[in-house]
């Protein structure tokens, strides 16, 4: 024990470590009372973690060719020493990292998690949320069956519905004049190197933000302000070992539900690996229904929901532009919420209305941008389209109008 | 135990089965037993005799099965193993795909994924609905895979059938069977596209069902070997995960108590 002292005491003198986990993990201080969408953050931190790693291995059998990655994926399921398993816990992760990543954003919407002062921690939130999605999408291309060529050959293209610069600009991101081993290639270098580390320094500095500016909670009481004779928050407790315990069971719980999907069920009936990606990318014959993985399918959903040509500018231009904005306007949202509270709990009936409907749009969305489009599903679509956008639209309006509870002093 | 599980995995398949989305044509049911090695060995055995001249396996190693389905390497070696291959090497046949195309007017798909691709029921369906077709170039064609170039390989275990007008049974607009309400049976009407048999083959009706299921059935091995060995890797780790997450619970009430 007094080896292990006298070392730390080495360390510390050079390195503060232990300074280090005092002010993130002992001394740092969450309001007792998080509930269970407290868990997702931590869950998302699991499946990144899952991600890199199993990644690693991946990466020591795949073969970022268009002759050889469709093989090589079939070499790591079948002659790697459990491949199988190290590609399942990968394709796995991918829509266990949606799953969790979309509970945690609507326990921000719920709580008001990117009010006044967490600004900064929702925007470091929403980059890691746009890298995620370009590594998803970046990472769909490389097991090289017929959805991952169609699905990018799709997405691309979107790029050429850009006035002037588009088709140009498509064939840049291509590297060639259709999707190729040359796109392969790129996609492979972007999803094992440039967008990882992206991903971690966004996590670095989603974590650092949060702690300086500490944890909200479901009552959003700011718990900063009564503190005992140490400045230690009456209502908060030390995150070590208080919420690792508690992670903990969330996390056993989590990984019950995720192996029972990797071991039992890895296709999950076609969402989570697509019966067309069991063939291999043939340029020559597309599809007959393609859809992007269920993840990206709300947004693709608003993109194919816009059916009108507007100043001379073609419908595919516009649906792109309303795809974007679908996402851009969440970057805002803390200035868009004029709420003088934080939690819905004490904001008034409309917010509630606004949040039900708005989680309503998104799930009829994506639930849309699965199916084949029929003009019944189209109109359903540009309903639900423009539900979402009035939820972010006309935020400013209602959370100021409506009367809200009042807040009490403690948790 | 294992039932529980096909009985879960099956409600499950049921209930998000719209996702994989697919045709129209009613296709019938087959369930894959992996654990019938005897069928996965007959199985294999026609697949070599008479699928594996056109049709690769050029993921799959040939050692790999036989180790997974208990074929003894030397007798794997002796009767199923191609001329020139050694029993490590991949099953990939020598047929040109230039020459293939020619020959059948697209090249022979690799059978390796065929069953992860479209399913169980197709390619046991498929398998039974060949028909005599003279305007095609092989004689026949299928009914659920209209104008296909393959040849019908198995007809002298299956007989020849064709295409006539017969009664047969009336389907709803959901392509179930309409039955009487007075005495329940199966209501049947004349219609002209029904494939009834026009001479036996070596095999009766229920013996070449028999060989479509094994064919299937071993397609459905071959598409994930491993299978068997998640699942039952897979029972190993859930049950620890369950003890983990009672000893965090505890841990966790332990640490607790004094918080209010």
């Amino acid at each position: 024990m007094a080896v292990m002292k006298n070392f730390m005491a080495w360390v510390d003198a050079r390195l503060p470590v232990t300074q280090a986990f005092e002010k993130h993990m002992s001394k740092y201080y969450a309001p007792k009372n998080l509930n269970v969408l407290y868990l997702f953050g931590v869950l998302s931190l699991l499946v990144l973690v899952n991600q890199l790693l199993t990644g690693v291995w991946l990466t020591m059998s795949y073969n970022p060719s268009a002759e050889g990655a469709f093989a090589s994926v079939e070499y790591i399921m079948r002659d790697v020493e459990y491949g199988w398993l190290i590609r399942y816990m990968h394709s796995t992760g991918a829509s266990a990292f949606f799953v969790v990543v979309y509970l945690h954003m609507f326990r921000g919407l719920l709580y008001g998690s990117y009010q006044k002062p967490r600004e900064l921690v929702w925007l470091f939130g929403m980059a890691i949320y746009l890298a995620l999605m370009a590594e998803a999408f970046m990472g769909y291309l490389l097991p090289w069956g017929q959805m991952s060529y169609w699905g990018a050959q799709v997405i691309i293209s979107l790029f050429s519905a850009i006035p002037m610069i588009g088709p140009d600009l498509a064939q840049w991101v291509r590297g060639d004049y259709l999707i190729s081993g040359i796109t392969l290639n790129r996609f492979f270098s972007l999803h094992v190197i440039a967008l990882p580390l992206v991903l971690v320094a966004l996590v670095v500095l989603h974590l650092l933000a949060l702690h300086h500016v500490g944890s909200n909670n479901p009552k959003g009481v700011d718990i900063k302000k009564h503190k005992d004779e140490n400045g230690i928050p009456l209502d908060g407790i030390p995150f070590h070992p208080y919420y690792t315990v508690h992670d903990i069971v969330g996390v056993a719980v989590f990984l019950f539900v995720f192996c029972g999907v990797i071991f039992f069920f890895p296709e999950m009936g076609g969402y989570f690996l697509e019966k067309p990606n069991f063939e291999a990318a043939n340029p020559l014959k597309t599809p007959e229904h393609i859809a992007p993985v269920w993840y990206f399918t709300p947004f693709y959903a608003i993109l194919r929901a816009v059916t009108y040509p507007l100043f001379g500018l073609d419908a595919k231009f516009w649906g792109v532009v309303a795809m974007g904005g679908a996402i851009a306007i969440l970057f805002v949202l803390p200035w868009l919420d004029r709420s003088p509270v934080k939690s819905m709990r004490y904001k008034g009936w409309m917010s509630k209305v606004a949040l039900v409907l708005f989680c309503i749009s998104f799930v009829v969305l994506g639930v849309l941008g699965v199916l084949p489009s029929t003009e019944g599903r189209t109109t359903v679509a540009q309903l639900a389209s423009v539900v979402y956008f009035l939820y972010f639209i006309l935020m400013p309006f209602y959370t100021k109008w409506e009367s809200t509870k009042p807040v009490p002093e403690r948790v | 135990m294992k039932k529980i599980f096909a009985t879960v995995a099956l409600m499950f398949a049921s209930a998000i089965t719209f996702a994989s989305g697919g045709s129209t044509v009613h296709l019938e049911h087959m369930a894959p037993d992996l654990h019938d090695k005897a069928s996965l060995q007959r199985g294999m055995q026609v697949y070599s005799n008479y699928c594996a001249g056109c049709h690769e396996m050029g993921y799959a190693r040939y050692e790999r099965a036989a180790t997974d389905l208990g074929i003894p390497a030397d007798i794997f070696e002796a009767n199923l193993l191609p001329a020139g291959k050694k029993i490590g090497d991949l099953m990939d046949n020598s047929m040109d795909a230039i020459d293939a195309k020619n020959w059948f007017g697209a090249t022979p798909p690799d059978l390796t994924l065929e069953a992860r691709l479209r399913g169980h029921d197709w390619v046991y369906t498929y398998l039974k609905s060949f028909y005599e077709d003279e305007t095609r170039p092989w004689g026949v064609n299928n009914t659920i895979f209209p104008s296909v170039g393959m040849p019908n390989v198995l007809e002298h275990l299956q007989g020849v059938r064709h295409m006539t007008c017969a009664q047969a049974p009336a389907m709803d607009e959901h392509g179930k069977p309409k039955f009487d309400t007075l005495t329940g049976d199966i209501l049947t009407e004349e219609q002209c596209n029904v494939v009834v048999q026009k001479t036996e083959g070596q095999l009766t009706e229920a013996e070449f069902d028999q060989v479509a299921y094994d064919v299937t059935n071993f397609l459905v091995y071959m598409g994930e070997p491993s299978r068997l060995q998640a699942e039952s890797l897979g029972l190993k780790v859930l049950l620890f995960i369950v003890l983990f997450g009672i000893f965090a619970y505890l841990l966790n009430k332990e640490y607790w108590r004094e918080i209010h």
